[in-house]
């Protein structure tokens, strides 16, 4: 007869940068259930609505975390931007777009690093690390930050990029995906790497709709939703199909964010040959306050995120609210880890791509 | 984004969740808004790229029944709300008591 046990997981564990808590209930080696537990950190950041005013919240909405922070701008500034009827410029639409698939870039080599790590595999670690650090500069070029960017604004963007750091770009992702080329090789054909991944971890579809699934979790399982796919900022003028596979498990997932990796550097190529000429914001007046309530959501690397914003005609807004990727998934994770061998715990809770920072906004 | 939202009575909740799941639809996020009277909670519903929303307005002592019996995953975004702004949610599938957040002031949305 099989013994049952509970053992805790995290919030210190050496796969996870954040805390999140997992009670592991085992029978043998096998988990039977897994209760999470998250709110080590939580830090209210929704609630300086009170004390910032609804510019100074586009600071406070980038510092919700330091890998998503261009799309938290974004997000927050696009459903301002709706209240107040703004028309973002065609060059800043552009410029938003080119630096969201720069952020998907360093999101997903971040996270390739991290899993290479998780089994043990130091040098491709530091290799995609090393091609992160690439990308790193470019935001630094780019925009002066390398974690918090400052780049975002109500009404478009707070500078330009001019058209000669565009083609210096355009040559720098050249090399990005000649290191990728090298780097990817391993997690798609490695023996060793694949024996932690295939059949680790399954998420059906039906499963995946059910809990309310997010990003690459989700595509994994063979459902093609991708935000992109609405048109925000210049999306619409892009071609580019949602990256699917149908694999369901923890192999599957990481091949959709080795692909979307390649899919991230053609569209950039595709925003900086087809970049509009122009201004890169609207001016807006100190009179001009938002009064209405909007719901965006735009695909963060991680995968969608809703942007709740309700505004009273006052320079203090009544709600900003975020709902992370991470939040979405952390039922399907729950889900997949009942019936894993514990060994595959920390795989499957890294194969989430967790980021505890933006779920504890 | 549908920007429209649809206002449903909080004993009608159920039945929403119900006919929209029915409908093909799958939960995307549930929050609230702190009102002079009480509170305001957006539920969230979308199906492929199609988004349904819909708004329960809640007097201050008004309690609300769970959709996590509908929709598992509703059992995280009302424990948030119940910590954070003190809604009394009913019959959550995984209730944790006002322990989901660690916060130093108990509901500090409130």
């Amino acid at each position: 007869m099989s013994t049952r046990s509970v053992i805790p997981f995290g919030p210190q564990h050496p796969v996870l940068p954040e805390p999140i808590h997992l009670d592991l209930v085992l029978e043998d080696e096998k988990v039977v259930q897994a209760i999470p537990s998250i709110g080590f950190i939580h830090r209210g950041l929704e609630k300086l609505v009170d004390k910032k005013d609804f510019h100074e919240m586009v600071y406070v909405a980038e510092r919700i975390c330091g890998i998503c922070s261009l799309g938290h701008g974004l997000g927050y500034c696009d459903a301002v931007e709706h209240i107040m009827d703004l028309e973002v410029p065609d060059r800043a639409r552009y410029l938003r777009t080119m630096l969201s698939e720069l952020s998907r870039m360093h999101s997903h080599m971040l996270w390739l690093g991290l899993l290479a790590d998780a089994f043990g595999f130091e040098s491709l670690y530091m290799e995609c690390w090393r091609i992160r650090e690439e990308i790193l500069d470019m935001f630094e070029i780019a925009t002066g930050g390398r974690v918090i960017f400052s780049i975002m604004k109500i009404g478009g963007l707070r500078r330009d990029i001019p058209d000669d750091m565009l083609k210096d770009f355009r040559s720098r992702l050249d090399s990005i995906e000649e290191g990728l080329k090298i780097v990817s090789k391993p997690f798609v054909d490695d023996p060793a790497v694949k024996n932690r991944l295939v059949d680790v971890g399954i998420l059906t579809p039906e499963k995946a709709e059910l809990l309310g699934t997010a990003g690459p979790f989700l595509r994994a399982s063979g459902i093609a939703r991708d935000i992109r796919s609405t048109g925000y900022c210049a999306y619409g003028d892009i071609d580019f199909e949602p990256i699917t596979s149908t694999g369901c498990d923890s192999y599957a997932r990481t091949e959709v964010r080795i692909k979307e990796i390649y899919q991230a550097i053609d569209i950039m190529r595709q925003c900086i040959d087809k970049m509009p000429a122009g201004a890169v914001d609207v001016p807006v007046k100190p009179n001009q306050l938002p009064n209405g309530e909007f719901m965006t959501r735009i695909e963060q690397p991680r995968g969608e995120a809703l942007y709740y914003v309700k505004a009273n005609g006052t320079k203090f807004l009544d709600r900003m609210r975020v709902r992370t990727p991470t939040f979405a998934n952390i039922p399907a994770l729950v889900d997949v880890l009942a019936g894993c061998d514990f060994a595959d715990v920390p795989i499957l809770v890294l194969t989430i791509d967790p980021c505890i920072s933006c779920t504890e906004r | 984004m549908n920007t429209e939202f649809k206002i449903v009575k909080a004993e009608e909740v159920i039945d929403e969740a119900q006919r929209l799941k029915h409908d093909g639809y799958h939960l995307m996020q549930q929050c609230s808004t702190r009102t002079p009277d009480g509170y305001e909670l957006v539920y969230t519903f979308g199906k492929a790229l199609e988004v349904q929303q819909v708004k329960i307005i809640l007097a201050e002592d008004q309690s609300i029944n769970s959709i996590s019996s509908v929709f598992p995953c509703a059992f995280l975004y009302e424990n948030e709300i119940h910590d954070l702004f003190g809604v009394d949610i009913k019959m959550i599938s995984l209730d944790y008591q006002g322990a989901f957040y660690r916060t130093a002031i108990e509901t500090p949305f409130k």
